[in-house]
C-alpha cells in the first residue's frame, strides 16, 4: 500500500473515532488506530468469565461428524489416542463431576494426564479450538462448529448428554460440571506481579523452598537416589558426536546414531523434507497425520502417472485417498522440490 | 615440563579419533591407564623412523608445517554469511528421541554442553514450537493493540523499528527444561537436562511505550494477553507490574540481527526471569484486561501437579537455577590433572549473587568465581579450578541470587512439590565421575 493511502485510511479512522484522545504525541508518525474490523477480526480470545465469546450452538452429535473428518486422525475417534498427542479424554468420573477435583491425580488410577482430567475452564476448550485446530488447517472451524467439538468432548467425558444444546449461555451451565474445576490453585510465589491481596496473583513471589548454603561437612554421605538407566544409555545416539574433538574432555562413544532426519549429514531430500515441514505429518515408515512415505509408495507403486498424480496433490492439496483428513496445499514449496520429494518418495524413501 | 615428555601428550597428533574402539572398550573394563598408554605409543610411534629408543624431535604438527601454511586461503565473502568451522558440526540443536511424537510440536535441545561465556549463538538457540514454525514477510505483520485502551492501535514494523529501541541481555528458559528428570534421571547430557535454556542481547522496544500511547487504563488493567500470528496464534497471560517496570520488550533484534524465524521473527515478547512460553513469538496482538485469561497454556499444560493433586495456575517465575557444562553427562576427562569446571547459574528473580561447587557430592563446597558481565535475568558464567586425582567424584553446583535464595537439592524440592510437577525443576545437578574418566548423570537428595 503507498504511503498516501495509508495516509488516507489513517484520516478516515481519526474522523470515524473523533473524539477520543490519541495519546501519539511524543512519537509522531507512528501507529494508527485500529478499524472496529480490524479488532474484531484479530480479537478472538475468550476469557473463563466468557467475554468474547461469540454467540453460536452445537452439540455432540453434530460434533462427532466434524470430529471423525478433522480431528480423529491425531486423537482418535473417543479423543483417547495417545499416538501423535497426548489423550483430551479420560480419568473423570462422574464424582469428579460433583466434587470439582479429580481423583485420578491424587490416586494415580489413570495412566495418563488428560487433557479433561487438567483443564478447569471450559471457555479454555472453546478459545483453543477455535485458535488453533485443526491442527494443519487453524482458524478455520466455524462458531457452530467450536460449539459442536467442544460438546462432543464433554459428552464423552460424561459432562453433558449428547442431545445437550451448547450455546453462549448453557456454556456456563457446563463450567459448573467441569471435573476439575477446583483443581488449581495460584497460591505460589512464581507469578511476577502484585499478590491476590493486592488485585494479582499468588502470594507475592515468597518461594516455597528454602535451602541454605552449607560450605563445610553438609552430612554425613552421598545417596544416590537416580542413575541413567540401562535401556537408556544409547537412546540418545552416539554422544562422541555431540560433543567437541578438541578441549578437555571429550564424548562418551555410545549405541548407535539417533534417527534424526533433521540433525547434520544425513539425506538431503530427508532434509529438504523436514525443512518444508513435510515430516510434522508424515513418517518415513509411519503414519502420522498423513500417511507414511512407506504406505504411499506401495499403494503408488507401477502407476505410470504416479508422479504426476502426487505432485498435484502437494501443491494443491487433496482429501479423501487416506481418509478424511485433508492435505493442505504447500505452497511453500516450490515445483522442483516437490519433483525431487515425490521421487524420493518412490524410491523408497529412508529415515538415514 | 619437559619437551620429551611424552606421557603429557603434547605431542600427540589431532586428536579427531583420539578415543579408539580399543579405548572405549578399556574404559568400559574400568581401566583407567589407557590414555597413558595411548600417549606412550604415540611417543614410540613417532620414535619409530629414527634410531631405536631416541627421542621424538617434537610434535609432527609442528615440524611438519600443515597445508594450510602452506597455501593460498580462500577469498572474503566465500561465505556472505558465516557458518561455524567444519569441525564443530557436532554441537547442533538437537531433539530428545521419545520426548514428542511429531515434530511440529516439539523440542529441540541447545548444545550447553560445547558452549562459552553467557550468550548464545543464534542458530543454537533452543527451539520449542506449538504448531510449527514460519517465516514471515515483516511488511505485512502487524501489531495490534487492544482492550483496555483509550485508542485500539496498529503499529507496522517500520512503525516499531523507528521508536526508540533499548538493547538487553536476558535467559529464556523453557517452563519445561529439566522436566524430564523430576522423577528420576531420563537424559544423558546436559544438552537434554538443560538445554531449554539460551541466552542473548534483545533489542526492542519496552511494551510500557506503546502502551501509554494507546491510553492504557493502569488502574483496572493489571493483566495482559500476548498473541502469536503463527496457526497456533499461542497466547498468554502477562503481568502489568512487570510490563510497568519496563522491562518487557517487543523485541525484533537478536544479537545484533533480527530475531531468526524459530525464535519468532519478526516480532517476539521479552518477559525477562519468565519461562519461555510467555515470550510469545510472532507476536501479533496485545490485550489489555482486568483479569488473567486461562489460556490452553495457563490451563492444560505449564501447570504444576502437586502432591495434593491441585495444579499450580500461572506459576511463571524461573527460580534461582545453575548447572555445570562441562565436565558433564556424555563427557570423558581425558586425563587427571587440572580441569576448568565451567557452568551458568540464573536466576529469574535478579541477579545470581554466588555459585557453590562441590567435587564430593555435596558435602564440602568451595565458591566459584563468577565471570562478567553477571546481569539480572541473564545467564552468568561461573568457573572453578579443580585437580582431579582420578577418583571417583560427583561435581555439583549450587547459586544463589540477590533475593538470598538458594537453589536446593532434589530432597528438598521434592519434599514440597513431589515428582510430577513437570514444570520449573530447579534441583542441585549431580555429574559423577568414575575413575576412567566418564561422568554420568545421577540424583543425589
Amino acid at each position: 500500500m503507498s504511503r498516501f493511502c495509508k495516509t488516507l485510511i489513517v484520516m478516515a479512522v481519526a474522523a470515524g473515532t473523533a473524539g477520543s484522545a490519541l495519546a501519539f504525541d511524543r512519537y509522531q508518525g507512528i501507529g494508527r488506530p485500529a478499524t472496529a474490523a480490524e479488532v474484531q477480526a484479530w480479537d478472538i480470545d475468550v476469557r473463563p468469565d466468557f467475554a468474547g465469546l461469540p454467540k453460536g450452538s452445537g452439540d455432540a452429535i453434530r460434533g462427532m461428524d466434524i470430529w471423525e473428518a478433522q480431528c480423529a486422525s491425531c486423537h482418535g475417534y473417543f479423543a483417547e489416542s495417545n499416538e501423535v498427542f497426548t489423550p483430551l479424554v479420560g480419568g473423570t468420573t462422574k464424582e469428579d463431576i460433583k466434587t470439582g477435583r479429580v481423583a485420578a491425580l491424587v490416586n494415580d488410577s489413570f495412566p495418563q494426564r488428560t487433557t479433561m482430567m487438567k483443564v478447569p475452564t471450559v471457555s479454555t476448550l472453546w478459545d483453543y479450538i477455535n485458535r488453533a485446530m485443526p491442527w494443519t488447517a487453524p482458524k478455520s472451524l466455524s462458531a457452530d462448529e467450536v460449539y459442536s467439538l467442544v460438546a462432543f468432548l464433554l459428552n464423552l467425558a460424561e459432562v453433558i448428554p449428547e442431545d445437550f444444546e451448547l450455546n453462549q449461555d448453557s456454556i456456563r451451565e457446563v463450567q459448573e460440571r467441569m471435573p476439575n474445576r477446583n483443581g488449581m490453585t495460584t497460591d505460589h510465589g512464581m507469578w511476577p506481579g502484585a499478590s491476590a491481596s493486592k488485585g494479582g496473583i499468588g502470594n507475592g513471589g515468597k518461594p516455597d523452598v528454602k535451602a541454605t548454603a552449607c560450605m563445610r561437612d553438609c552430612k554425613k554421605e552421598v545417596v544416590l537416589a537416580s542413575a541413567l538407566p540401562e535401556h537408556a544409555q544409547d537412546a540418545h545416539g552416539n554422544l562422541a558426536e555431540q560433543n567437541r574433538p578438541v578441549g578437555g574432555v571429550r564424548g562418551v562413544q555410545t549405541g548407535a546414531p539417533a534417527a534424526e532426519g533433521a540433525q547434520a549429514g544425513g539425506d538431503p531430500l530427508l532434509a529438504l523434507a523436514t525443512e518444508k515441514g513435510c515430516m510434522a505429518c508424515h513418517g518415513v515408515a509411519n503414519k502420522i497425520v498423513g500417511p507414511g512415505y512407506n504406505e504411499i509408495a506401495a499403494k503408488y507403486k507401477g502407476q505410470a502417472d504416479a508422479a504426476a498424480s502426487l505432485f498435484e496433490k502437494v501443491k494443491n492439496g487433496g482429501q479423501g485417498t487416506w481418509g478424511a483428513i485433508p492435505m493442505p496445499p504447500q505452497g511453500h514449496v516450490k515445483d522442483d522440490e516437490i519433483k525431487q520429494l515425490v521421487q524420493w518418495i518412490m524410491s523408497g524413501a529412508k529415515a538415514q | 615440563m619437559a619437551l620429551n615428555d611424552a606421557r603429557l601428550g603434547r605431542v600427540k597428533p589431532a586428536p579427531e579419533n583420539f578415543l579408539t574402539d580399543e579405548d572405549i572398550q578399556s574404559v568400559k573394563d574400568g581401566r583407567r591407564d589407557f590414555l597413558r598408554k595411548a600417549f606412550l605409543t604415540a611417543g614410540a610411534a613417532m620414535a619409530a623412523p629414527a634410531v631405536a629408543n631416541a627421542q621424538p624431535a617434537g610434535d609432527p604438527a609442528i615440524l611438519e608445517l600443515p597445508p594450510w601454511s602452506k597455501m593460498l586461503g580462500k577469498p572474503v565473502a566465500a561465505n556472505p554469511y558465516g557458518q561455524p568451522s567444519m569441525y564443530e558440526k557436532n554441537l547442533v540443536r538437537r531433539e530428545s528421541p521419545g520426548l514428542t511424537r511429531v515434530s511440529g510440536s516439539s523440542v529441540s535441545f541447545c548444545p550447553l554442553q560445547g558452549l562459552f561465556g553467557i550468550i548464545t549463538p543464534s542458530g543454537l538457540h533452543f527451539e520449542r514450537h506449538h504448531q510449527g514454525w514460519v517465516d514471515i514477510d515483516p511488511n505485512k505483520h502487524r501489531l495490534m493493540i487492544n482492550g483496555l485502551v483509550k485508542t485500539n492501535a496498529v503499529f507496522t514494523m517500520d512503525d516499531l523499528m523507528r521508536m526508540p529501541s533499548v538493547s538487553r541481555i536476558h535467559f529464556i528458559e523453557c517452563g519445561a527444561n529439566t522436566g524430564m528428570e523430576w522423577g528420576n534421571v531420563a537424559v544423558p547430557t546436559v544438552q537434554y537436562s538443560h538445554g531449554m535454556i539460551s541466552c542473548s542481547e534483545f533489542t526492542g522496544v519496552p511494551l510500557k511505550a506503546i502502551l501509554d500511547m494507546c491510553g492504557a487504563d493502569y488502574k483496572k488493567g493489571r493483566f495482559v494477553l500476548a498473541e502469536g500470528a503463527d496457526g497456533s496464534s499461542m497466547t498468554r497471560t502477562i503481568s502489568m507490574e512487570m510490563i510497568e517496570s519496563g522491562e518487557v520488550l517487543v523485541a525484533y533484534g537478536m544479537n545484533g540481527e533480527m530475531l531468526r524465524p524459530e525464535n519468532g521473527y519478526p516480532l517476539r515478547l521479552v518477559v525477562p526471569g519468565v519461562q519461555g512460553v510467555s515470550w510469545v513469538k510472532w507476536l501479533r496482538r496485545i490485550e489489555v484486561g482486568d483479569k488473567p485469561w486461562a489460556t490452553k497454556d495457563e490451563a492444560v499444560h505449564y501447570i504444576d501437579l502437586m502432591p495434593d493433586g491441585l495444579h499450580r495456575q500461572y506459576s511463571s517465575i524461573q527460580e534461582c537455577k545453575s548447572v555445570i557444562t562441562t565436565p558433564s553427562g556424555g563427557q570423558t576427562l581425558l586425563d587427571k590433572g587440572f580441569y576448568n569446571v565451567s557452568g551458568l547459574a540464573w536466576s529469574g528473580r535478579g541477579k545470581v549473587t554466588r555459585v557453590d561447587v562441590s567435587t564430593d557430592g555435596g558435602i564440602n563446597w568451595r565458591t566459584a568465581r563468577l565471570e562478567t558481565p553477571v546481569l539480572s535475568k541473564a545467564l552468568t558464567r561461573f568457573n572453578i579450578d579443580w585437580v582431579w586425582d582420578g577418583k571417583p567424584a560427583i561435581l555439583q553446583s549450587r547459586a544463589m541470587d540477590d533475593t538470598g535464595y538458594v537453589q536446593p537439592s532434589y530432597g528438598q524440592l521434592r519434599a514440597v512439590r513431589g515428582t510430577k510437577s513437570i514444570y520449573h525443576n530447579n534441583a542441585i545437578q549431580s555429574w559423577k565421575v568414575v575413575e576412567s574418566g566418564e561422568v554420568s548423570n545421577v540424583q543425589v537428595l
